[in-house]
């Protein structure tokens, strides 16, 4: 099998379609390793892994963890909060006392953007990010690509809708990145206050009427909206959001009968998606977990060059 | 003291429209005379200046010596070095120090500092007390101990009337104020310059218009106060057009540019991945501001190019982007950086009498300090100018504290030789002489 030429996954932006193809399909035989009743191959047995993460997370953790487990290798978890950052030891000084432990693989979370770059600048070890800031959440632009593969068997031509707050999302600018080097169209909606300056930045379309947007999309994915937006007056109520850029039933009316339904998690049901599309048979945020298993199995495989399974 | 004959050297003043060959003799730290064929005195030392420029002393209008408070990052006798090895005589260092620069006592103790320093050290004063944008500092008794102008650089003064009430005081003293233009609420928590990079890094930005906004403001309460205003680090195109329409329209208004924000943008972020030494305020701009700041300093909309030598430990630097502090330490780096655009031909109608200009004469009219020319009788303050030195920007062999530039192993072309200050030669190739 081919492998990655590169030391450290930081965000699709700098990733070639080759490579998320390669990606892509190597998740598909992982994820048949994740579909067996005993999940565990020995491909990373006796290599390290760190898990660090400045900012609370769930579904990336533990996804990243799962991944490790049953990839047999050995990994540590280690949280720590941006405050204690600022305060204590300092990011470098403390992957450097771990990596000094062996450590060969570091997947880091964290809330400033350019954090993974400037670590995998000053270690050895790879680096995986798992969502720097704003900037990006690359694992999570390929598990999002898997799942959508998965269930349109293609990425080409399809027109992909992103609604919400793309400004300050680093899922939305992985996909970006991501999907439209693979052939997708992205649109992107939501209210001005809510999309970065000089969109054009990024190649997609705006269209701030979400029936609008989503007429004859193929996917479309609701981003998380933190309340802290509210506060900070880039839009009026939670209340008038859910109304205008909310994912229901009635601004979905113009989409294809097979639209997909995505969101990153974790939902703030009745805000950004209402529980009627978020749990509809078109949902796929359930699918879109499991994938995450199976792509962070592949970049680790990828990554740490496993040794092939006899 | 030595006397030092400069032989055969170029010589520039723009003060007097002067640019011809000749020599330039001087004695007891002034300048004894200037013609050709000047003779050498028994005991004095020749400086063979066939290939060389001679200009009045270089004076850098806006530095950081962190001194008191911030030693770690810099001190009055390093910056000075530092100032020196950059071919600077004179420096006028900003008062947000610890404590800050508020009253005479801080003013007295840079002048104080200032007698050991290689270079001249003129202290800043605070516009407000400790730097609140609130109440006004002590302006006349701080002008007494020495502060030749106030500034509340690093921070803006966002109240209206407290500017408006500054600029009608300042002017009942004659003093200059320096202004900081930012408005602190479209800043926000930026980080770098807002735009397609920014947005593209996940990096919050800071708007052009939180500068022109500000600046716009000030133009307009200076126009019925009266009084000086020097406008810091400009950055943004619309805030040249502003200046320019203020000139035009009379007011008594001067700007400065920095050699950083004359040559890069906000790619330099990008390019760098996150590189804190690309961190800056104001930000690194877009190459429409860059080519805009070129066009108002050719213009002569801006006056003066100064560092904003802000110098920062590499503790402090080597973290996440945004957790780093602000600044670039430029004294080292600026006269090579701008000889090095003169000489690469990148900027048409770029001269030297022009880098003169900006860099010794202007900043010495608008402080109203002496130097800035070469004449008959005035102090020794000599700057001498190899346009030709190659050299590679190595910030471990720098003289200042701190290493933070974002153009570390640049390859240019031109640096100072010889710095002379008050008729000694405080740097000679490099070397700092001054003990």
């Amino acid at each position: 099998m081919q492998t990655l030429r590169r030391k450290d996954i930081l965000g699709l932006e700098e990733m070639s379609a080759e490579e998320i193809t390669l990606i892509l399909e190597t998740a598909r035989s992982m994820r048949e390793i994740i579909q067996r009743k005993i999940k565990k191959v020995p491909t990373l047995r006796g290599r390290t892994v760190l898990n660090l993460f400045y900012e609370p997370s769930t579904r990336t953790k533990a996804s990243f963890e799962l991944a490790q487990k049953y990839m047999s290798a050995d990994s540590v978890s280690v949280a720590g909060t941006s405050s204690s950052l600022v305060k204590g030891e300092t990011l470098k000084d403390t992957v450097r006392n771990v990596e000094v432990m062996g450590i060969e693989c570091v997947i880091m979370r964290h809330p400033v953007s350019g954090s993974a770059n400037y670590l995998a600048r000053n270690v050895e070890a790879s680096v995986i990010n798992a969502g720097d800031g704003m900037h990006e959440h690359p694992t999570q632009g390929l598990l999002d690509m898997f799942t959508i593969l998965d269930k349109k068997g293609r990425l080409e031509e399809l027109k992909v809708v992103i609604v919400g707050d793309i400004r300050h999302s680093r899922v939305a600018r992985s996909n970006m990145w991501g999907l439209q080097k693979m052939g997708a169209e992205v649109v992107v909606s939501g209210p001005p206050t809510l999309m970065p300056p000089d969109l054009e930045a990024f190649g997609v379309k705006y269209c701030p009427d979400l029936e609008e947007a989503v007429e004859e999309a193929d996917v479309v994915m609701a981003l998380r909206l933190q309340k802290e937006r509210q506060e900070g007056g880039l839009f009026p109520t939670l209340r008038e959001y859910a109304e205008i850029y909310g994912l229901t039933s009635r601004s979905v009316v113009k989409a294809k009968d097979d639209l997909l339904i995505m969101h990153p998690g974790p939902i703030n049901r009745g805000v950004e998606i209402s529980s009627e599309l978020a749990d509809s048979p078109r949902s796929v945020v359930l699918e879109q977990v499991t994938g995450g298993v199976a792509v962070r199995m592949a970049l680790l495989y990828l990554l740490m060059g496993g040794v092939k399974e006899e | 003291m030595k006397t030092i004959l400069i032989k055969g050297g170029r010589l520039i003043d723009p003060s007097r429209n002067f640019d011809g060959r000749a020599d330039l003799l001087i004695k007891d730290g002034v300048i004894e005379g200037m013609k050709n064929g000047l003779k050498a005195p028994s005991g004095s030392e020749t400086i063979d200046a066939q290939n060389l420029v001679v200009m009045p002393g270089l004076i850098d209008m806006h530095v950081h010596l962190r001194d008191p408070g911030y030693e770690y990052k810099e001190d009055i006798i390093t910056g000075s070095r530092a100032a020196a090895a950059g071919g600077f005589t004179a420096v006028a260092t900003m008062a947000n120090t610890d404590p800050v620069g508020d009253d005479p006592t801080t003013i007295c103790y840079i002048r104080e500092r200032a007698g050991s320093a290689a270079v001249r050290i003129y202290p800043l004063g605070a516009l407000t007390k400790g730097l609140e944008g609130k109440e006004l500092a002590e302006l006349g008794r701080m002008k007494s101990a020495g502060a030749v102008a106030f500034s509340d650089d690093g921070k803006p003064v966002f109240n209206g009337m407290i500017m408006r009430n500054a600029l009608q005081y300042a002017a009942g003293l004659g003093a200059l104020i320096i202004a900081h233009e930012e408005d602190p609420y479209l800043a926000a928590k930026g980080t770098m310059h807002e735009g397609s990079v920014s947005s593209v890094l996940g990096l919050r930005g800071i708007p052009s218009a939180a500068e022109e906004a500000m600046l716009a403001r000030d133009l307009m309460l200076l126009e019925t106060s009266g009084g000086r205003l020097h406008i810091a680090h400009v950055s943004t195109a619309g805030s040249v057009e502003l200046i320019r329409r203020a000139k035009a329209e009379g007011l008594k208004v001067t700007a400065e540019v920095t050699p950083h924000h004359l040559i890069l943008t906000d790619r330099a972020v990008k390019n760098s991945g996150y590189n804190t030494n690309t961190k800056v305020n104001p930000p690194l701009r877009a190459e429409s501001d860059r080519q805009a700041l070129w066009a108002g300093l050719l213009d002569g909309t801006i006056d003066v190019i100064a560092s904003d030598h802000a110098p920062h430990h590499s503790d402090d630097k080597d973290v996440e982007f945004d957790f780093a502090p602000f600044g670039i330490a430029g004294l080292e780096t600026t006269l090579p950086l701008m000889l090095d655009e003169y000489s690469s031909g990148r900027i048409k109608d770029l001269t030297l009498p022009i880098l003169v200009d900006k860099m010794s004469t202007a900043p010495a009219r608008i402080l109203g300090l002496e130097g800035g020319t070469l004449q008959e009788g005035g102090a020794a303050d000599i700057t001498i100018v190899d346009p030709d030195r190659s050299f590679i920007i190595n910030p471990e062999t720098w003289h200042s504290k701190s290493r933070n530039t974002p153009f570390a192993g640049r390859q240019l072309n031109g640096a100072a030789v010889f710095t002379i200050v008050g008729g000694k030669v405080v740097m000679r190739e490099g070397v700092i002489t001054d003990q």
